[in-house]
């Protein structure tokens, strides 16, 4: 199989005690930006080193545009990657940072002026390194996961640091990525961030991919068919609604219940009709934090009665 | 070797402002050490050191007997007694034996310090010797002489050619050995001397004095002068540190026996016999200096890339690892090398030049020994530079492997140059730590035929410098496998 982008099969890695990865599988696909979400220990971090060849897995296969990364001649050039900001050295400069990249891949120096510009680092590209701030290291990393102009790009974390400028930067960025037919896989913990970025969403928990849908698909799953209530008669809508064959739920609020199993637009001519007063009938429209917390609880709910799994 | 691994690694490493700073200082401390070296002595005024006729620093120093020996001739002794003493405390003279004590004939081109000779002896523990050039040395019968088995010697001269025998009886004799004396005059001053080398005790020396027995003193051919003058060669001498108190040098005769006490030798000088010369390594003291620096600069090369989390980067840009860290090990030795090599050959001019202006005496050395000591220290920092980026990559922690590197170079040099070491620890650790690769700035050589103490902190180490530079290139060429082994398997 060759396909185009990233194709993880069935990953599994231990280390010592801690299955970190426990069938991972997914894939990723050009020209979306895919979000790689999930709690901390769900083997995010581990599935893109299995990815770039920097640890070794137990079992399965991680495959670029259908080759193990190991496999690549100039690797850069099929894959750019940012695991870390910080992995620099502070007292090189910006420019010989992706200099000497550019080197390892037999790359001329005017490219690194290329992505420089690109990313927006121009001005201090002959500073230290050492003093960039947490948002101009993760732009310089963006310019080092670029230098190759590859086809696959992957990020973990990028939003870290990032000032509100610089994330709007950033997800205009990726889309860019994306629409140029970029296989783009983002890792982050940043909700929102996925619902205005991705296409695609890979959740993960406990060493395995929980969800791999489309983030349209997943939002509408979550919302359901439930529908917010507010009335300061809640015994008489919940009898009234009851009745017609709702199930009703209360809230957190005295004056709000929740409803499934009946359309907003009935549920407003039912209370209308019975002279109940209401003040709200809202179709609940789930939020892909919603989503993403209610496919990992399970996981959360395992980490917290086992706390000795460590994360990586 | 991939050249895009090579020129990526070059490119990190000139663009750390600091490493490069590091090896800069390992180079200049090189050379601030040599002036240090340069200056640290005055002996403006000493008197001049004697050169054999290689240009050779050399002991002339004895007690002689003799009569102008015109054109060809012989002369024939025998020999009953050789005895030494050996100072124990101030005025406390004990017999002893001085295994190089020497009582014999000799044929020499006059009584100035390093002229040309060749001389036939019998010795305090080494038996009957033939001697020339001060270098040379051949054996003959050995055993000692009393009066019981005294023993008979004859040194012959032949145009440049002497030839030394020996004989139990004085009547079958063995030729012991012939050398051509290059630069003997028609007249030679030929006789008898006697001369005792200083004794070696522990880790000092002592000055001798010995006294021989002579009978049966017979010349053939043309003897001038009326009868035998006796007289010490070279009494005040850099390479002669004098008689004991209270002795001196004499020859006494009576009843066709003559009696000669004598100190000193005949023979090349070695570091204890000059002590006020300098070497080469010396010049270059300031290699330890380098050595850390460029033990720091190395183990950083890759520890710095695990403390950064940069080693993610590294091996993602190039996932063939054992050449990414070849690639590191070639451009760390190579730019190492130069630093060596440019502070080298910075320094051994300039210390030399300052220590000769001071009046010091620098033990000569022959420009293809000059250049082995170049390129030696300039390859051992090399190949030390290499071992920490070894040891780094295995414990990748920038302190624990400079540490470690420091504790298995420096060290066991620091230790070897402590002058009260005993010879035994000193030799063990310049035969089995990767300090043996300072082996390859030594010039002095060992010579059997000198007693004396032969260790590192003299300049005399127990392998030769290649050897112990191997030693070192073999500690780093192990690490360095084990260093490619671990990074190939581990999880970066």
């Amino acid at each position: 199989m060759s396909a185009a982008g990233i194709v993880v099969a069935g990953l599994r890695k231990r280390y010592g005690a801690v299955l970190a990865l426990d069938g991972m599988s997914f894939s990723v696909r050009p020209g979306v930006v895919t979000g790689f979400v999930g709690p901390n220990g769900a083997g995010k971090s581990t599935t893109m080193r299995v990815i770039l060849g920097l640890d070794a897995v137990d079992e399965g296969t991680a495959l670029i545009n259908g080759k193990p990364y190991r496999g690549l001649r100039r690797p850069l050039n099929h894959v750019g990657s940012l695991l870390d900001a910080a992995a620099l050295h502070p007292g090189r400069t910006g420019r010989a940072h992706l200099l000497w990249l550019a080197r390892s891949q037999g790359l001329a120096a005017r490219r690194v002026d290329h992505v420089i510009e690109l990313v927006g680092l121009a001005s201090v590209a002959r500073r230290r390194a050492g003093g960039y701030s947490l948002g101009m290291r993760q732009r310089l990393g963006i310019a080092a996961a670029l230098l190759g102009d590859p086809s696959v790009v992957m990020l973990d974390e990028p939003f870290n640091g990032m000032d509100p400028d610089g994330i709007v930067w950033m997800r205009g960025f990726l889309r860019s990525l994306a629409a140029q037919g970029r296989a783009v896989l983002v890792s982050s913990h940043l909700m929102s961030e996925m619902q205005d970025t991705a296409g695609h969403l890979v959740v993960a928990g406990r060493g395995r991919a929980i969800a791999d849908a489309a983030v349209a698909d997943l939002i509408a799953a979550a919302s359901g068919d439930r529908v917010a209530v507010r009335t300061p008669a809640v015994p008489h809508a919940r009898s009234v609604l009851t009745y017609a064959g709702a199930t009703v739920a209360s809230t957190r609020e005295n004056d709000g219940i929740t409803v499934s199993g009946l359309p907003a637009d009935r549920i407003v001519t039912l209370l209308g009709r019975s002279g109940v007063p209401f003040s709200e009938v809202s179709a609940h429209r789930a939020t892909l934090e919603d989503a993403y917390l209610e496919l990992t609880r399970e996981a959360v709910e395992f980490r917290a009665v086992t706390p000795t799994e460590v994360s990586r | 070797m991939s050249l895009q691994a090579l020129h990526a690694e070059w490119t990190k490493f000139r663009t750390v402002p600091g490493w490069v700073t590091g090896m800069v200082a390992a180079a200049l401390l090189v050379v601030l050490f040599a002036l240090l070296a340069g200056v640290s002595s005055d002996q403006k005024g000493a008197p001049p050191v004697p050169a054999g006729p290689g240009g050779e620093p050399v002991t002339d120093s004895f007690y002689f007997v003799h009569r102008p020996l015109s054109g060809n001739g012989a002369i024939t002794v025998s020999v009953s007694a050789l005895t030494s003493s050996i100072p124990t405390g101030p005025a406390d003279l004990r017999p002893g034996l001085v295994p190089w004590a020497k009582a014999g004939l000799i044929i020499k081109d006059g009584t100035r310090q390093g002229s040309p000779y060749a001389a036939i002896m019998v010795t305090g523990g080494h038996g009957v010797r033939m001697q020339d050039g001060y270098v040379n040395d051949t054996s003959g019968p050995s055993g000692p002489v009393s009066v019981g088995s005294p023993r008979w010697l004859r040194l012959e001269r032949s145009g440049d050619t002497i030839t030394g025998y020996a004989s139990a009886d004085g009547a079958h004799w063995t030729k012991v050995g012939a050398a051509r004396v290059r630069g003997l005059g028609p007249t030679a001053q030929a006789g008898l001397f006697v001369a005792s080398p200083p004794s070696v005790h522990g880790m000092s020396t002592r000055g001798s004095v010995s006294t021989a027995v002579f009978a049966d003193l017979r010349g053939e051919g043309r003897w001038a002068g009326d009868g035998w003058t006796g007289g010490q060669v070279g009494p005040e001498s850099p390479t002669f540190a004098g008689y004991p108190q209270n002795t001196s040098g004499s020859f006494t005769g009576s009843d066709g026996r003559l009696t000669v006490t004598g100190a000193g030798d005949i023979a090349p000088a070695v570091r204890e016999t000059l002590p006020t010369g300098g070497t080469v390594g010396e010049i270059l003291t300031g290699t330890f200096a380098a050595l850390i620096a460029v033990i720091v600069v190395g183990a950083l090369f890759v520890t710095t890339e695990y403390r950064t989390n940069l080693i993610h980067v590294t091996l993602a840009a190039g996932p063939g690892r054992i050449r990414i860290l070849m690639a590191k090990a070639i451009v760390l030795g190579a730019v190492t090398f130069g630093t060596g090599l440019a502070g080298a050959v910075a320094a051994i001019p300039l210390g030399e030049g300052l220590a000769r202006a001071n009046g010091v005496y620098i033990f000569p050395v022959a420009s293809s020994t000059e250049l082995r000591v170049v390129v030696g220290v300039a390859a051992l920092l090399a190949a030390a530079s290499v071992l920490a980026l070894s040891i780094g990559t295995i414990v990748r922690h920038g302190a624990g492997a400079v540490t470690a590197v420091i504790v298995a170079v420096v060290l066991p040099y620091i230790l070897m140059a402590i002058p009260f070491m005993p010879v035994r620890v000193s030799t063990w650790l310049a035969r089995v730590t990767p300090a043996a690769a300072f082996a390859v700035q030594q010039t002095l050589v060992e010579h059997h035929q000198v007693a004396s103490i032969y260790k590192p902190s003299n300049g005399y180490y127990p392998l030769g410098p290649w050897a112990g530079l191997a030693v070192l290139a073999g500690y780093a060429a192990v690490s360095l496998a084990v260093a490619a082994v671990l990074l190939h398997r581990r999880d970066a």
